[in-house]
């Protein structure tokens, strides 16, 4: 929304940017998906250089020069990962880089780059047109400003909000018309997937921190499908670079399948908790370190669900293993069923 | 700038020197800190994440973070062990490692580590991935069943032997090695006297016709764990 709406105020925040710190270029990372607003963008980059807004001597200003282009990505969500972004910038597989070097020592083609996102670039115009007081103003210690939330789920008016820092997440909820919701996602799919007992908490960098996802869930939602869900995305989006990404995740989402389709067991909820702490502790970037939120945020605040899924059984034995699902596939190349196991008559 | 850091790892105190990493440090020192996408020589990756240690308090890398003063690392704690395990559960289960009749087995890094932490079993559910075998070179073989994405040869090949024979290709758990050729090692450049052809970890990147010369009893790690080289140093 910034991109269509404000997109004079974005290049501006920009430019300012590269003023604060010397920089003569600045790049905006488009991904794929974004790519039908590029022919827009660039028309608002050619009036601004027709403005003098960019270019050589910025307003006449002697040694401020500065260009903006606009980079395409193919589409990941790792390349918004500061580091991932750059290596997709110089042409690179969009993987997350070592760190140390920041990208402040050595970022983009080994320069020192400042990475920040579109909304926090709009602000700078703003706080230099009115004045640090008034934009500190608005929000709660430690959080100053406003946010733009996009909400979207089970409400009645899903959209596009600008809040206070420091709302409660009721308002939001009762703003968007979701006062029934029995779970919300707040902060994307590496955010936590929260229950009722939390809504009184507070959309702020340090309570319910988001960059601006808010997904509510009404009555008749399973928070375990929704977890699933956010963990078949993981998988899909890892780089797959480190381990306990590239395979913890795997085994995580397998294991909260095999939970969902009634054969898990009690202990399976201590596995899930462990490997999820080791793909939180062990990964490479923020995506492997919030990769495993969907699962342990949702048994933090949901555990009576996974405890009913797992129940032990009377006769001690759980039915984690499907023997019928097992011998399927040797059954279609023998081509007649299994003696030994033979399908339930109701399913023949 | 003073010309030794001093830092602590498992309460040992240590002097490393500017520009250091953790695992270069430890190593002077005499500590072992698990590795196996690490190998002295090469750039550090950083993906295999065996070698994490807490830095006070905060996990990290110890084969691609730098030493600063006052660091304090802790390596061998049970947290830190339960975590390495699981890594390398996570990489046996990832691909189809069969030790009993790799060609590697004895020689090989992932297996000697899971020796080293008493792994028999892994703990996590085998995916049995389907992946191929390219034998289309006549002095070298990749079994990609085998390869834990190390990138060891990727970064000999490209530094040491200056040919980027090999590369990554795909991502997240389907992620894997691939050559610099339309399909088959058999079309790149890669010649079995490469520095790459000696730094595979496992039984992945193998060289034709060199299986099982070493009887067991001889083979690297039958009599000691690996690591014990660096450790040996510190006793001595
Ligand atoms: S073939 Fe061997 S050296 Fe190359 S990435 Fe795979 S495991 Fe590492
Ligand atoms: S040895 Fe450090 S990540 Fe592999």
């Amino acid at each position: 929304m910034l991109l269509t709406e404000r997109a004079d105020r974005l290049f501006a925040g920009m430019t300012i940017a590269g003023y604060a710190i010397g920089a003569a270029e600045g790049i905006l990372y488009l991904r794929g998906e974004y790519a039908y607003l590029r022919a827009f963008l660039e028309d608002v980059l050619t009036t601004r250089y027709r403005d003098h807004l960019l270019g050589a001597a910025i307003l006449g200003k002697t040694g401020f020069d500065f260009d903006i282009r606009i980079q395409m990505g193919a589409g990941a969500y790792v390349c918004g990962e500061e580091t991932a972004l750059i290596s997709s910038c110089e042409g690179l597989r969009g993987d997350p880089k070592t760190r140390p070097p920041f990208p402040a020592q050595k970022g983009y083609l080994g320069l020192p780059t400042v990475v920040n996102n579109v909304e926090t670039l709009c602000c700078v115009p703003k706080i230099l047109e009115e004045g640090p007081a008034t934009f500190g103003g608005h929000g709660s210690p430690g959080s100053s400003g406003t946010k733009l939330l996009s909400i979207s789920g089970d409400c009645s008016r899903p959209g596009i909000y600008e809040v206070e820092f420091g709302i409660p997440l009721t308002e939001v909820l009762t703003l968007a018309g979701a006062d029934d919701a029995i779970a919300v996602q707040v902060g994307g799919p590496s955010g936590q997937l929260i229950g009722p007992k939390d809504y009184a908490r507070k959309i702020c960098f340090d309570d319910l921190a988001t960059g601006g996802s808010i997904m509510t869930f009404g009555p008749g939602r399973d928070v375990l499908k929704t977890a699933a869900c956010f963990m078949d995305f993981f998988v899909d989006e890892s780089c797959g670079y480190c381990t306990p990404c590239r395979v913890g995740n795997v085994l995580l989402k397998d294991r909260l399948e095999r939970i969902r389709a009634g054969r898990g067991e009690p202990g399976d909820l201590d596995y899930l908790q462990r490997l999820g702490t080791t793909v939180k502790t062990a990964s490479r970037c923020g995506l492997g370190q919030t990769s495993a939120n969907p699962i342990l945020t949702s048994l933090a605040n949901f555990r009576p669900r996974y405890e009913e899924m797992v129940k032990a059984h009377q006769d001690g034995f759980n039915p984690s293993f499907d023997v019928r699902a097992a011998v399927s596939e040797a059954e279609g190349i023998a081509g007649h069923s299994s003696v030994i196991y033979p399908q339930p008559i109701e399913e023949r | 700038m003073s010309d030794t850091v001093a830092l602590t790892i498992d309460n040992v105190q240590l002097q490393g020197r500017p520009g250091q990493t953790i695992l270069e440090a430890a190593d002077e020192a005499g500590i072992y800190i698990p590795r196996l996408c690490h190998l002295k020589g090469l750039q550090p990756f950083g993906s295999c994440r065996v070698c994490t240690v807490l830095v006070n308090g905060r996990p990290q890398a110890a084969c691609t973070q730098p030493i600063s003063p006052g660091m304090v690392i802790e390596s061998s704690t049970e947290q830190v062990r339960e975590i390495r395990k699981d890594l390398i559960d996570m990489l046996f289960v990832e691909g189809n490692h069969f030790c009993m009749f790799c060609e590697r087995s004895g020689n090989c890094e992932l297996q000697a580590m899971a020796y080293r932490f008493g792994i028999s079993a892994p703990r996590y559910p085998f995916l049995f991935p389907s992946r191929a075998v390219d034998a289309s070179h006549p002095d070298i073989m990749i079994d990609h069943n085998r390869c834990i994405r190390c990138a060891r040869c990727v970064r000999a090949s490209r530094d040491l032997d200056g040919k980027e024979v090999f590369g990554f290709v795909n991502r997240g758990p389907h992620k894997e090695l691939a050559v610099n050729a339309a399909a088959r090692l058999v079309d790149t450049t890669v010649d079995v006297t490469d520095q790459a052809m000696n730094v595979c970890p496992v039984g992945a990147l193998l060289k034709k016709r060199t299986a099982y010369v070493v009887p067991i009893g001889r083979r690297k790690y039958d009599h000691t764990p690996i690591g014990s080289e660096i450790e040996g140093a510190r006793s001595q």
